[in-house]
């Protein structure tokens, strides 16, 4: 059953890693523009060959 | 003979292939598109060269229109203005940040980040489309600032560029340490939980040295969710009790300490589970209500003042030769030039030309003034005709305009408003102690001291008002959306329970319930059909609304050559169609002699007089409807900086003759509103100008109505598009039933308090039942607040 605290120590550790990756992307302003990226990514460049046709 | 002027059917028209206004006829032609204007043409054939087409695919008419767009951008060669503006620069590249009022769709967006097609010393150009900002990477090398600006006029997407910009700091951060504090309580409330569980369900006594090793886990999560994420609370708190006020956060911060104190010490002493994941989620659940709270429409700014009406630069006349200066490098003395539609940012005198200035914003006088030389001229008119030139006589920072804007009215801080929750609180805080102290006192009366602690600190924890906390923000939160929505945009929650209170409502007269676009004419006087192709052919050349109306009305297809064709701005434009002289204009322009106000438009055909337009300001539309359902329950006013010619016009539609006030200064309106407040009035004023700042600030809730959210407004707790006008009495509705809301969801949370207290007051609380109570009662306020706001939002069709 000791092999319990290695375990919980390791999804702790786990859990620390994402929350630091949380941390870099606030910091790094991901979160300061949530809607931009949504429009943008309906962009592609197909319009303008079919329009060329 | 009088003909009033028929709106026109829209589907016999064609619409402009860039902006989607109407198009008066053909002229302007490519490749069969059709536009309404030389600009909106020269900007689809500079996309259309740049191979950028996918800007009309991705929308129909997404274009703005290009009439009226006259800007000099000499400025931005001054290195000054330029280091003021950039975010960033070296030798290679330079980034800036331009606020672009014009960007509404994903055709924007597209073609702004793809500016480098057009000019490949663009490196990159990124869109913040709730921001309206745009933040562009060049070469300065290869392109300076002024021609990408200049760029971005020519394909319609100008940018705003005003001293508060240049001045502006952004401060994302507070809201970003927020999402920090929301993350670690949320990591910590989850883990905490899982570490909690086997607890509750029992552990075997084989696995009964997991517990002090669970609960030493527990408390290592317990730390910094108190002292990192719920910091705040404890600062509020304590700031709170020096001023001797008790808020919602006292019996916040006390339930906070008092779990952790009692976690702390059954865990160390291991006597208990503790209540850690009653903590972490209740200092989770608690943050994001905050979250919710401070979520605000950050694009708009509530907060302008004179600076954002001000250009950065004007043109200054040194030495017979024209030099852009920064405006704070004005100073008495300097002669300025002033160019059409250009704004006066000092008071000065006129040296030379004609100034016909637009007040209208300063004063609410909707009729442009005439200044004749050595006239001063005070800061913030627009000048309407040709170039002026001016002699500053007072620095921008001492002018009657910036004077209105520091008057100490505005110094003076508005008393914060009561809400609901401040009011509830203090007598909760006061009971919510009265009932620890005496359930603590009872049980050491029976000589259990171990119950006395159990009890008080049990009262202290369950009653920790986590609901009561959450109610206000979702619902206001709620309600902030809905009005939202319907282009009414609230500065923060407490304008909602603000608006709720009102009973008194004063309105501005111009921009306010006269629209300032539309404006209704009416021909007097006769024109024979040839004459009607004489005028038309004539008009059609001129950009002025005017006679762009003028167009569309005489409906005329034939035209005539004109030559000789002159147009004096501001007062007229005349040609020779066929041999004869054909002029339009205001009276003075056609040498007559007339008894009617200026904002008439004469027409003469050779020598003989046809008779005259006049111009009629048009109320908003459903005025008379909001007026009338407005004022069965509230109080009317209207306060007009405006002369009283159309006070008759109004009475039938305001119907209060002793409640209606003309030709009142910006000072008179601030009194005005202040008198009401000594009457115990709750007061809402409505105005749009610079002339109303004052009042709008002193009133309990300040409306600026505009026609385009993104122009500028004054200082004021909230912006209300012109369209939505009409929607106003339901939005006051709306913000009483959420304020309903409010009242009904603090009950609630009572009604759990009370269950958790009778436990609580036998000391017989466990972790289990605490850590259960808590967030059903949170998830029930959160639903029942959201879900009845947006049902009383159908019920007023505001969704």
């Amino acid at each position: 059953m000791n092999m319990i605290y290695f375990l919980i120590g390791c999804s702790i550790l786990l859990a620390l890693i994402f929350l630091a990756a949380f941390f870099w992307a606030v910091k790094n302003g991901q979160n300061d523009d949530t809607y931009t990226p949504s429009v943008r990514i309906l962009f592609d460049d197909e319009i303008s060959q079919a329009e060329k046709k | 003979m009088k003909q009033a002027l028929k709106p026109m059917l829209a589907d016999t028209e064609t619409h402009c292939y860039h902006c989607g206004n109407d198009c008066v006829d053909h002229t302007y032609q490519d490749e069969e598109k059709i536009f309404c204007c030389q600009g909106c043409k020269s900007v689809y054939q500079i996309l259309a060269a740049s191979n950028l087409c996918n800007y009309y695919a991705y929308n129909n008419t997404p274009g703005q229109t290009q009439l009226n767009k006259q800007q000099h951008f000499e400025y931005l060669d001054e290195p000054a203005i330029i280091q003021q503006l950039v975010n960033y620069t070296d030798e290679k590249i330079t980034i800036v940040t331009f606020y672009i009022p014009a960007i509404h769709c994903s055709s924007c967006l597209w073609l702004l980040e793809h500016l480098y097609k057009i000019n490949p010393a663009i490196v990159s150009s990124r869109i913040d489309f709730l921001k309206k900002q745009v933040s562009i990477t060049f070469r300065p090398a290869e392109l300076s600032l002024r021609s990408l600006v200049e760029m971005l006029t020519s394909i319609g997407y100008e940018p705003l560029i005003s001293l508060q910009d240049v001045v502006k700091e952004q401060n994302p951060n507070s809201q970003r340490s927020l999402v920090k504090k929301i993350a670690v309580a949320g990591f910590c409330f989850g883990n905490v939980m899982l570490l909690s569980f086997p607890e509750y369900l029992g552990l075997s006594e084989l696995e009964a040295h997991f517990q002090s090793f669970f609960g030493w886990l527990n408390l290592a999560f317990a730390l910094p969710v108190t002292f990192y994420s719920g910091r705040d609370y404890f600062i509020s708190a304590w700031n709170n009790l020096r001023n001797k006020v008790l808020n919602l956060d006292f019996p916040l911060a006390l339930g906070i300490a008092i779990m952790f104190i009692r976690s702390f010490y059954e865990i160390l002493s291991g006597t208990g589970a503790g209540f850690v994941d009653t903590l972490c989620g209740l200092v989770f659940f608690l943050l994001i209500g905050k979250w919710m709270q401070q979520r605000t429409y950050y694009h708009l700014s509530f907060e302008r003042d004179y600076r954002s009406y001000f250009p950065v630069a004007v043109t200054q006349l040194k030495d017979g030769k024209e030099k852009p200066l920064p405006l704070n490098e004005l100073a008495v003395g300097d002669r300025i030039l002033i160019r059409n539609q250009e704004i006066i940012p000092a008071d000065a005198i006129l040296l030379k030309g004609e100034a016909l200035v637009d007040f209208s914003f300063v004063t609410g006088e909707s009729q442009p003034l005439q200044k004749v030389l050595g006239e001063v001229v005070y800061a913030g008119g627009r000048q309407l005709s040709e170039a002026i030139e001016l002699e500053i006589v007072k620095p921008v920072s001492q002018s009657y305009l910036t004077s209105l804007w520091n008057n100490e009215a505005f110094s003076a801080q508005k008393q914060k408003p009561k809400t609901f929750s401040d009011t509830i609180s203090r007598y909760f805080s006061v009971v919510l102690l009265l009932i620890a102290f005496s359930s603590a006192g009872f049980w050491l009366f029976q000589h259990d001291s171990g119950k006395a602690w159990a009890s008080f600190t049990a009262v202290l924890i369950i009653a920790c008002p986590c609901a009561l906390a959450l109610s206000s923000p979702f619902s206001l939160a709620a309600a902030i959306s809905i009005f939202d929505k319907n282009k009414f945009y609230l500065k923060n929650t407490t304008v909602v329970e603000q608006l709720a209170r009102i009973n008194t409502l004063v309105f501005d007269k111009t921009g306010t319930i006269t629209a300032p676009e539309a404006s209704r004419f009416s021909f007097e006087g006769t024109l024979s059909p040839e004459e009607k192709i004489l005028v038309n052919s004539l008009a059609r050349n001129s950009g002025h609304p005017l006679s762009r109306e003028l167009v569309k009305w005489l409906n005329t297809p034939e035209t005539y050559p004109v030559k000789d064709y002159a147009e004096q701005p501001g007062k007229g434009i005349s040609g020779m169609i066929k041999g004869q002289l054909v002029s339009l204009g205001s009276a003075a322009f056609l040498n007559i002699e007339t008894a009617n106000n200026s904002s008439s438009v004469h027409i003469k055909v050779g020598d003989h007089y046809c008779g005259y337009f006049s111009v009629k300001q048009q109320w908003r539309t459903g005025l008379k409807n909001l007026i009338g359902q407005l004022g069965k329950k509230q109080d009317l006013h209207l306060l007009s900086g405006d002369q009283d010619r159309d006070r008759d016009a109004l009475l039938p539609v305001f119907g209060r003759p002793e409640q209606m006030h003309f030709k009142q200064s910006p000072q008179n309106k601030l009194d005005y509103i202040l008198n009401l407040q000594q009457n115990k009035r709750e007061v809402m004023m409505l105005g749009d100008g610079l002339n109303d700042a004052g009042a709008l600030k002193q009133s309990d809730v300040g409306i600026a109505v505009t026609d385009n959210i993104n122009n500028f407004s004054p200082g004021c707790d909230a912006i209300l598009d012109g369209i939505s006008f009409e929607k106003l009495p339901v939005f006051i509705r709306q913000a009483k039933d959420t304020v309903k809301v409010i009242h009904r969801s603090f009950g609630i949370s009572l009604l759990y308090n009370a269950v958790g207290l009778f436990f609580a007051v036998q000391g017989v609380l466990s972790p289990l039942f605490a850590a259960i109570l808590m967030p059903i009662s949170t998830v029930t306020i959160i639903s029942f607040t959201s879900l009845s706001v947006r049902f009383f939002g159908r019920k007023n069709h505001l969704i």
